[in-house]
């Protein structure tokens, strides 16, 4: 009983047919092989999953694979070009913003959009964008470090 | 030693794989033809398993097998007994082990019944509804007090009740010092149950080559090696015949060692049996039950004082919930015993315990492993005799400190390696006293203990109503880095690049980091250069698990000792390739040089090719290769130790809290990575604010969770963790050459005595006679407790 879909993923088109229950998030894992999208709690509340749908941070696992169909889809893979991590990948490698990286990947793809829209970003809004992910490594006060690190580097970027 | 990466804050090496989205995490594993697994669970707390019928179930499409404990024969055996009791005089003990299948008996909620193999997780969950499952309901036993009440239902039938333990430890005369008091205070301290959360939930692939005859099984555990020993066992095979890799791990925290896992039973001999892959991934709601959990302890506690604060003596007695089975033996609640003691000379102390079997999940160690309990009932005690004898809390902590010259200091009381629970090292004032200069703090006993200009007797005024402000400071000791021993292997490649492996996995810890950092200042390479294999049996099958904060200090000086052989090596065949002595041979940057001469080198690739030739022998009593491999084995635990502060704001009227500072002052022995040390800390703070403020499972008096799901059952967000401001003092370990000390689950320790501490310190003027002493302490049942007080408080002003 499949559905037929038709979306962008990376800058790449997938056509699949796939059941109307199946979440995007098992779709981009499982029928895509992009594991880097992780799956803490398919119920909407830790984050783990987040991509960019249209270019705003979702939770897959909150979003049909099927609600997918004709839009395009971002997910942690296509962060880094080549070798070369993009600026938030290297600011959380330098401020030591992960540990075990379950939930790193959706906490990237919450800041790629969060550090687009809001230059130069205080503490307290870091925190609050932050809030909608859970760590239980770190206690979250290295990656609010990562994230003020790469809004300097982001800032830096755009005004030369 | 050379040394130019210890104590550096190197980049991690694991961070790029991590960051990428290249990283293997076990679910990430998918095979040719795997199936997939889901189980039937128990939704009764306490029953009789009448029947289980797969015959629906099996008629689903894409459904290939169904299996209760019926089908496993032979292979059905309660799991192991993880731990035996130590030796300790009188012990009561009886061992009562988890069951890969429910069969007559079903004791918690959540127990796995049947197991569900189909095509898709999907379909695998849909046909796991349609299994009949025919459950006669008994009394389910949920309170610990309940649990050992006579004429309570027993859980394990062939028992005579629930009581699993009863160990006494004393040492001293506690009565004798009771008499010699000037103050005696004696309390109830309550501290409840919790999940571990760990972002990645639990999960295992098992694939089963027949033409091969190899079983590889990729498992979220902190304990491959011991994992594969077991299944070789279980199965009937070699152990070489069988390969646990445990890849990232996301988040460990104690409960991904519990051994076995039912699912870790049955997915194996599944794979056998049907000769294809499967893979098991455990959901959020599945892991609030079929996850191990911890910290459910009823203790009643006396402390004995004189009159100038000294400790004469303490008697603690205590209930602890090891849940419906206890594999892992008194581990937990033997930690609380021993950790109660804290970094006071405490003359006399009789510590009594008795361990209930309830109908809830199976409890291990969660990060601090008990040792929370002992720490909050000593450290609550202690600040109820500073107020009783009009004493600043800082100062009864100082009064009782081990003096720097009391180490190695004997407690005379049996810790959970079965070693007499002797420290072996610390200075605990240097630690306090930085902790008060970080923190701006005057001791005093009458006047607010918040130096802020804008605090009028401690209350603040705020947009929102009046604040209140508390302080609370807190000490607390470790015992970490137990043996038995831990290994690893370096070896020197072609590439010039250096391998190093040890059986010790990483759920987050950075391994692939501090052990690179020990390898690299030994073998005179870059970090980068270091490659770290962890957790796989095929690379290394020696040693037992990440646990008990012991990386750096079992694996990590076992990681040491190899790169010094390997070091010695090196230096040994540049001198002959080179024909100059060892002491005029410079080791760094990847080559040896000579001293005075560099233009006179070899790299450290060319000569690991030139100690592995094709050609000519190599000599009897030499091995080929720049390798080596090295054991460590600890005589006994390093006393790691801490003290931390938190700063509240109180609201009175809505008990709301929040944390406005905290502080630690932490010593771990010497530090490896300093920026590693300060995550490892950060994270266990905010794992112990969780827990001692929102985290706590609601269980009713059927045994059903009424909150398990992430909306209910609230963790921290960045929002509730306030920045966590570290210092570092070192006080080796004598124990190991690094002279380290574990910090794993330092940090989430003293939370919740120092979250009461200091809230009551808050509330002392508008709730004056509160007394905090159970954890959690959510701002409902914190509202509750003022009420308790104000009210008596009123209705004696009434009357």
């Amino acid at each position: 009983m499949g559905r037929a879909i038709r979306l962008t993923v990376n800058g790449e088109v997938h056509e699949r047919s796939v059941e109307p229950r199946l979440l995007l998030s098992d779709f981009l894992r499982h029928e895509l092989g992009l594991t880097g999208t992780h799956v803490g709690c398919e119920h909407g509340v830790c984050g783990a999953c987040t991509v960019l749908l249209d270019g705003e941070a979702v939770r897959s696992c909150l979003v049909f694979a099927v609600q997918a169909d004709g839009r395009i889809v971002r997910t942690v893979e296509d962060l880094a070009e080549g070798d070369t991590l993009h600026p938030i990948q290297s600011a959380f490698r330098q401020a030591h913003g992960l540990q075990c990286g379950f939930c790193t990947p959706g906490i990237l793809m919450t800041m790629v959009p969060f550090l687009e829209e809001t230059e130069r970003p205080d503490e307290q809004e870091i925190r609050e964008a932050l809030s909608g992910h859970l760590c239980r490594c770190t206690g979250y006060q290295k990656i609010v470090e990562a994230i003020q690190l790469a809004a300097v580097e982001l800032a830096g970027s755009t005004e030369e | 030693m050379t040394t130019r990466f210890f104590g550096e804050r190197v980049q991690r090496n694991e961070d790029e794989v991590l960051l990428t989205g290249r990283a293997l995490f076990v679910d990430d594993q998918q095979l040719p033809g795997m199936l997939h697994i889901a189980f039937v669970r128990s939704e009764y707390a306490h029953g009789r398993l009448l029947g289980v019928d797969p015959a629906r179930a099996l008629e689903m499409p894409g459904v290939t097998a169904v299996y209760t404990a019926a089908d496993l024969g032979g292979y059905w055996q309660p799991g192991p007994l993880l731990v035996p009791p130590p030796p300790i005089e009188n012990l009561t003990f009886h061992a009562r082990t988890q069951v890969p299948l429910a069969r007559e008996k079903v004791r918690y909620v959540g127990e796995p019944i049947a197991v569900v193999v189909a095509e898709s997780r999907y379909l695998a969950e849909d046909a796991a509804e349609e299994v009949g499952v025919d459950i006669e309901p008994l009394d389910a036993v949920v309170g610990l007090e309940e649990a050992l009440a006579e004429g309570a239902p027993t859980i394990h039938e062939d028992l005579d009740s629930n009581l699993a333990a009863h160990a006494v430890q004393t040492k001293g005369d506690y009565e004798v010092a009771c008499r010699a008091a000037d103050v005696v205070l004696a309390r109830d301290f309550v501290y409840d149950r919790g999940v571990s959360a760990a972002m990645e939930n639990r999960g295992i692939v098992a694939h089963w080559d027949q033409r091969a005859g190899q079983l590889t099984v990729w498992d979220t555990t902190q304990a491959p090696i011991p994992i594969r020993n077991g299944l070789a066992g279980m199965l009937g095979l070699s152990e070489s015949q069988v390969r646990v890799v445990a890849p990232f791990i996301g988040g460990g925290f104690g409960p991904k060692i519990m051994m076995f896992y039912p699912e870790e039973v049955l997915l194996p001999w599944i794979a056998m049996r049907l000769g294809r892959p499967v893979k098991w991934i455990e959901d959020r709601f599945e892991n609030f039950f079929s996850t191990t959990q911890e910290r459910g302890q009823l203790h009643e506690a006396e402390i004995a004082l004189a009159s100038d604060g000294r400790i004469l003596g303490v008697k603690d007695v205590f209930i602890h919930d090891t849940g419906a089975y206890n594999p892992y033996g008194l581990t937990i609640p033997i930690n609380t015993q021993c950790t109660l003691l804290g970094p006071y000379d405490v003359p006399s102390y009789r510590s009594e315990f008795r361990v209930a079997f309830t109908n809830r999940p199976i409890v291990t160690p969660i990060r601090g492993a008990g040792r929370q309990h002992g720490v909050f009932v000593m450290e609550r005690l202690l600040d109820l005799g500073a107020r009783e004898l009009g004493l600043d809390v800082t100062e009864i902590r100082r009064r009782n400190f081990l003096s720097p010259d009391a180490f190695p200091h004997n407690h005379e009381i049996l810790f959970q390696d079965f070693a007499p629970l002797v420290y072996d090292s610390g200075d605990y004032e240097p630690a306090l006293d930085k902790l008060i200069e970080m923190l701006g703090y005057q001791p005093s006993v009458d006047k607010p203990l918040v130096p802020d200009s804008d605090t009028q007797d401690g209350v603040r005024s705020s947009g929102s109503g009046d604040v209140l402000r508390g302080v609370g400071i807190v000490s607390y000791i470790e015992g970490t880095g137990i043996g038995p021993y831990e290994g690893a292997r370096v070896r020197v490649e072609a590439s010039g690049k250096v391998c190093l492996v040890t059986g010790v996995g990483t759920q987050g810890q950075g391994h692939h980091t501090s052990f690179a950092q020990l390898v690299a200042d030994q073998v005179g390479v870059d970090v980068g250069d270091v490659r770290v294999i962890t957790g796989d049996t095929r690379e290394f099958h020696w040693g037992t698990g990440t646990f008990a904060s012991r990386g750096a200090v079992v694996a990590g000086n076992a990681c040491h000792a190899a790169a010094v052989a390997v070091r010695e090596k090196i230096l040994r065949s540049a001198s002959q390739l080179l024909e100059v002595a060892q002491e005029d041979l410079v080791l760094a940057d990847g080559r040896v040089t000579v001293k005075g001469a560099p233009e006179i080198a070899v790299g450290l690739g060319e000569l690991a090719v030139h100690c592995n030739p094709l050609r000519g022998a190599v000599r009897s009593g030499t091995e080929p290769g720049l390798e080596a491999t090295e054991y460590f084995g600890p005589e006994r635990a390093a006393t790691a130790s801490g003290v931390h502060a938190m700063v509240v704001a109180v609201d009175p009227e809505t008990a709301m809290v929040e944390i406005e500072r905290y502080l630690v002052v932490h010593d771990c022995g010497t530090v490896i990575n300093p920026t590693i040390v300060e995550g490892q800390i950060h994270g266990g703070v905010a794992h112990g604010i969780g827990n001692a403020f929102y985290e706590q499972l609601v269980c009713d008096p059927d045994g059903q969770l009424r909150n398990a799901s992430f909306m209910d059952y609230l963790i921290p967000t960045a929002t509730d963790v306030p920045p966590i401001e570290t210092a570092h003092v070192e006080t080796p370990s004598p124990l190991n050459p690094l002279g380290t000390k574990g910090v794993g689950e330092a940090g989430a320790i003293p939370v919740g005595a120092l979250f009461n501490q200091a809230v009551e310190d808050a509330l002392k003027g508008w709730a004056p006679g509160l007394e905090l002493r159970e954890i959690p302490l959510s701002p409902n049942r914190l509202f509750e407790l003022i009420e308790e007080v104000r009210g008596e408080k009123s209705s004696e002003t009434d009357s």
